[in-house]
């Protein structure tokens, strides 16, 4: 127990105080005028809007995802089940440099999208694809089980009594489902929020539009500007703490909303 | 909707006809219409295979481009070597710590109660979503030159940030809850009566955890160290942060991807980043068959 909790404080609290008490050091002043700067919030911006869509982006694809995965049988289900892992799996840096020859001028997807007018690669649209890259499996992996373990009797219940199917599924299905879809919503918008390596490859990192706020307190890293990127970071941690705080209550609610079988 | 007719089914007598007819028609309450299953199916297949299938072909196709003398050679140059032996190393510390405190924070959160329990749960699930590079920032702000232990470090000839030490405790830091989490689930459920059975047979508490608890654990243990090892080995933005990017020194296997593809030698990054992916996909096959034996763990665990 001690032990327990003197390697957390070691590992996890002392790095973080030590991040809390730097930012103290400034005056509200001059963390405020850090924060309200053109090229800081530009970045928290880019990071948290894109962030947010490619979230919805996987919320909705990553439902349709796991419908197929648990309702449906075919070819190769087992196999693209397990593929779902991958942005989990692979390497950032592999992700990153992967997703830009891809989507590149040049690349396998970015030549034909290039033909159409649509460029990736290097500019805010190519955040957005790598944010949904890395989000998809938190959507469907806090989704799928709890599909698998929903009561058929319910459905079963609801179509002998006339429901439609569509409405079955709107009233019937989608509530219970509620609080993991928004537990997968918040698991893959805190992800993509911080994302840092299968960002910056394909972003093209051009200050005020296609810089994100992890890559800005890099920046201001090597800049030695360490109190510019102590104030970005405060603010970005305080957001995931309040994201997984809010997570684990949430999950606890839907423990507690479930009966205990 | 309207109801579907049944699947023809050929079976001679009209009871069995009628009792398939009942089964479909119930099957029919919870399906969709054919077109509709066709459009959900070959949606999840067309986005699974542009935003995952086909980034990683590509890294394969790209390393191999040149053939394989070019990928051998760009394998075997220094500083690819250098970078795989201190991935190898990093990996070794930050599993070996995060295996044995993992064990521990994961046993006193599922066998005890005490106040702060969501607090200390939430505070292992952060290196989760914190953006690494902040996670890489907090070692800086302690270690580095202007840092809290900068000064103390200096003038004892101490070298964290910049070296391997640095690079493991970022790591360590990152890969944190992937023991602790495996675990926690597991010893939950199997609560405290086994324990308690050895102890009040006169075993004495290593000897229970060694007898009882780690054979009940050992699928999750393994579980937890094989995600915990491939995001060790992977980990970019922190190690980014504290590595400072000393060539054949502080640099991973994935600070050298970005270094090479950034000096457009892209055979050799990819032939980097292919190792990696390798290593994904290797810890995905044996994630598999690791849930497999914990389901049937837990089916055991049941009856």
């Amino acid at each position: 127990m001690g032990l327990t909790l003197s390697w957390l404080s070691v590992i996890i609290l002392i790095p973080l105080a030590g991040l809390f008490l730097k930012s103290l050091e400034l005056s509200p002043e001059q963390f405020w005028n850090i924060l309200s700067s053109r090229r800081t919030l530009n970045a928290l911006r880019v990071s948290f809007g894109l962030a947010f869509a490619a979230a919805c982006v996987n919320l909705v694809m990553g439902s349709i995802i796991v419908w197929a995965l648990v309702r449906y049988r075919f070819p190769g289900r087992r196999i693209f089940d397990a593929i779902v892992d991958v942005p989990f799996a692979l390497p950032t840096a592999v992700a990153g440099v992967a997703l830009t020859a891809l989507f590149a001028e040049k690349g396998w997807l970015g030549a034909p999208l290039a033909a159409l007018g649509i460029k990736v690669a290097f500019t805010p649209v190519g955040i957005f694809v790598a944010m949904i890259f890395i989000g998809i499996p938190f959507v469907v992996r806090t989704v799928q089980p709890v599909l698998q373990d929903l009561d058929p009797e319910i459905e079963e219940a609801a179509g002998s009594l006339g429901a439609s199917r569509w409405q079955t599924i709107i009233r019937v299905i989608l509530p219970s489902l509620g609080p993991a879809l928004l537990t997968g919503l918040a698991l893959a918008f805190a992800r993509a929020v911080g994302e840092y390596g299968s960002v910056i490859f394909i972003a093209g990192n051009l200050p005020n539009v296609s810089e994100i706020a992890p890559l800005l307190i890099v920046i201001r890293l090597s800049e030695f500007r360490y109190a510019d990127a102590t104030a970005i970071a405060v603010v970005m941690l305080v957001v995931s703490f309040v994201i997984i705080f809010a997570v684990n209550r949430l999950q606890r609610w839907a423990q507690s909303r479930i009966p205990a079988r | 909707m309207t109801m579907q007719i049944a699947e023809p089914v050929s079976l001679s007598s009209p009871d069995a006809r009628a009792r398939a007819h009942a089964a479909a028609a119930r099957d029919n309450l919870r399906t969709e219409p054919r077109a509709v299953r066709v459009v959900i199916i070959a949606l999840a297949i067309a986005f699974l295979s542009v935003f995952v299938v086909l980034p990683l072909v590509l890294v394969f196709a790209q390393a191999f481009s040149r053939g394989v003398l070019a990928y051998l050679s760009a394998l075997a140059e220094p500083e690819a070597l250098a970078a795989i032996k201190l991935t190898l190393i990093v990996a070794a510390i930050s599993v070996g710590l995060n295996l044995v405190f993992g064990l521990v924070a994961a046993w006193a959160i599922a066998k005890f109660e005490f106040p702060g329990k969501t607090f200390l749960i939430t505070l292992i699930d952060l290196p989760f979503s914190v953006s690494p590079v902040i996670s890489g920032l907090v070692f800086v702000l302690l270690f580095g030159a202007q840092g809290y232990f900068g000064g103390w470090l200096r003038d004892h000839d101490i070298q964290i940030l910049f070296a391997v030490p640095g690079i493991a405790l970022a790591t360590t830091f990152v890969t944190f809850p992937f023991v602790a989490r495996a675990l926690i689930p597991l010893m939950q459920e199997q609560g405290t009566q086994e324990e308690e059975a050895a102890i009040s047979l006169g075993a004495s508490g290593l000897q229970t955890f060694f007898r009882v608890t780690l054979p009940n654990i050992k699928w999750g243990v393994l579980y937890g160290v094989l995600l915990c090892n491939a995001r060790a080995m992977g980990e970019f933005g922190a190690v980014s942060v504290v590595s400072g990017h000393i060539r054949g020194e502080t640099n991973t296997m994935p600070l050298l991807v970005e270094i090479l593809y950034n000096e457009y030698q892209f055979v050799a990054a990819f032939a980097i980043a292919s190792l990696l992916a390798m290593l994904a996909l290797i810890t995905l096959i044996a994630k598999t068959v690791l849930e497999r034996h914990l389901d049937e763990g837990q089916d055991v665990h049941d009856h």
